[in-house]
């Protein structure tokens, strides 16, 4: 055999382990779970987006996925041009709640935002079809059709959505947002077309609380949908049936 | 008698010569909206393609992208802000209300008003915007360094066309 011989050979080996996977030792390979989407694919019901707060890791007084989400997105904080609307009237697209067990005492933290809910309330009641699921899970406002009219607001059991009373200024290019429309967390939508985790989980994670999870609940491999297997987890208002797709432990 | 049919003679050849003066001051007091250069090279479609139907193609981009999660870079807004008004050498960019930004040099001449940008950003991340200087002495295109202030026969063909040319 020619020396370069063995070099295409060589080559065409590394383009064929390439492609199953990344051999990490001689029979062991680490085979990419989650392939990104292509663009020009559009998102599919194959895929459930998700997420897993685990109550138990989520200090209170912790504010960090809610500064990430004004960061990412452009609401809320300092800068807001939200100068005449009433504090409960501004924008939240996520918020800590406080719960208080009133016989024991016990007091438990929890970021609370939209669910993302299966059969949302907000898209049933909605009257242009704004108010929409995308075929991944992920609840959305189209504001190009929102009329304002907020049906959505009185019809979600979270009250995970903000109606812009004012003429916003600056806005951030991920993130459109303006007065007369109703919005509410995206899960971080454009993050996620491009193969990203949203911004609050990022932060949760990367200031090392690891309170939240995010990932494919129709994917059996995902570390959510083993931590949900193995340690179950619960919707905030069950009883409404609503299949949320955000979960909690420990409450 | 006489004298009022002379005097309604004169008011009629009046009127015409103003019907007939009339339109020639106004369009050239009127100056040709400047064109703000692109980044790029070359557009995504032929550019008489893209003034009769940019906003056709925007509106399908829109509904793919926000309802289907398709991120195509073609005929996506962003990408059409990020070429359009691309920040000049010190990092500066036309703002919307301004007639340097390339949306509204037209619009502001063709007297459109569009609302894209009550939400969208009108400048690429990351950039600063520019603020006119020179204000309030025209209602629109005010402080704009218009060389050629008469429109090429081509531009008012497109300018002034009706319906498409499929």
């Amino acid at each position: 055999m020619s020396h370069q011989e063995t070099d295409i050979s060589r080559r065409q080996f590394l383009g064929q382990a390439a492609a199953a996977g990344l051999m990490i030792a001689p029979g062991v390979m680490l085979y990419k779970v989650a392939q990104a989407r292509a663009p020009e694919m559009p998102a599919s019901s194959s895929q459930r987006w998700g997420m897993l707060i685990d109550t138990s890791k989520c200090a209170t007084g912790c504010n960090d996925c809610v500064t990430a989400c004004q960061k990412e997105n452009g609401w809320g904080g300092d800068n807001s041009n939200e100068i005449h609307s009433r504090p409960d009237q501004k924008a939240q697209w996520i918020r800590k709640v406080k719960l208080t067990d009133k016989q024991t005492g016990h007091v438990q933290s929890l970021p609370l935002m939209c669910q993302h809910c299966e059969t949302p309330p907000c898209v049933d009641v909605c009257p242009t079809g704004a108010s929409m699921k995308r075929a991944d899970g992920i609840v959305l406002v189209d504001k190009h059709i929102c009329i304002g009219c907020r049906y959505c607001m009185m019809a979600c059991p979270y009250k995970a959505r903000s109606f812009v009373h004012e003429e916003l200024t600056g806005q951030k290019d991920n993130a459109p947002r303006g007065k007369g429309t109703v919005e509410s967390c995206t899960m971080c939508v454009d993050r996620v077309d491009a193969d990203g985790t949203p911004a609050c989980v990022e932060a949760c994670n990367s200031e090392g609380h690891k309170a939240m999870y995010f990932g494919d609940l129709n994917d059996p491999a995902s570390e959510i949908s083993k931590r949900l297997k193995d340690y179950g987890a619960s919707e905030i208002r069950a009883d409404l049936e609503l299949n949320t797709g955000v979960r909690y432990q420990g409450i | 008698m006489a004298c009022s049919q002379r005097l309604s003679r004169k008011a009629i050849a009046w009127l015409i010569g103003a019907v007939l003066v009339l339109p020639l001051t106004a369009s050239a007091e009127v100056p040709a909206p400047v064109i703000p250069k692109a980044k790029g090279e070359k557009c995504v479609e032929p550019t008489d393609v893209m003034r009769h139907k940019h906003m056709k193609f925007l509106l399908h981009h829109r509904e793919e992208t926000v309802r289907d999660g398709i991120r195509t870079k073609k005929f996506s807004l962003k990408e059409c802000i990020a070429c359009h008004n691309a920040p000049d050498k010190n990092g500066e960019v036309a703002r919307i209300d301004t007639p340097e930004h390339f949306c509204s040099t037209c619009h502001m001449y063709a007297a459109v008003k569009i609302d894209c940008f009550e939400c969208h950003a009108d400048k690429p991340a990351n950039t600063t915007y520019r603020h006119s200087l020179v204000e309030g002495s025209s209602p629109h295109h005010a402080g704009m360094k218009s060389e050629d202030k008469v429109l090429s026969s081509k531009t008012l063909e497109i300018l002034t066309a009706k319906g498409d040319k499929e």
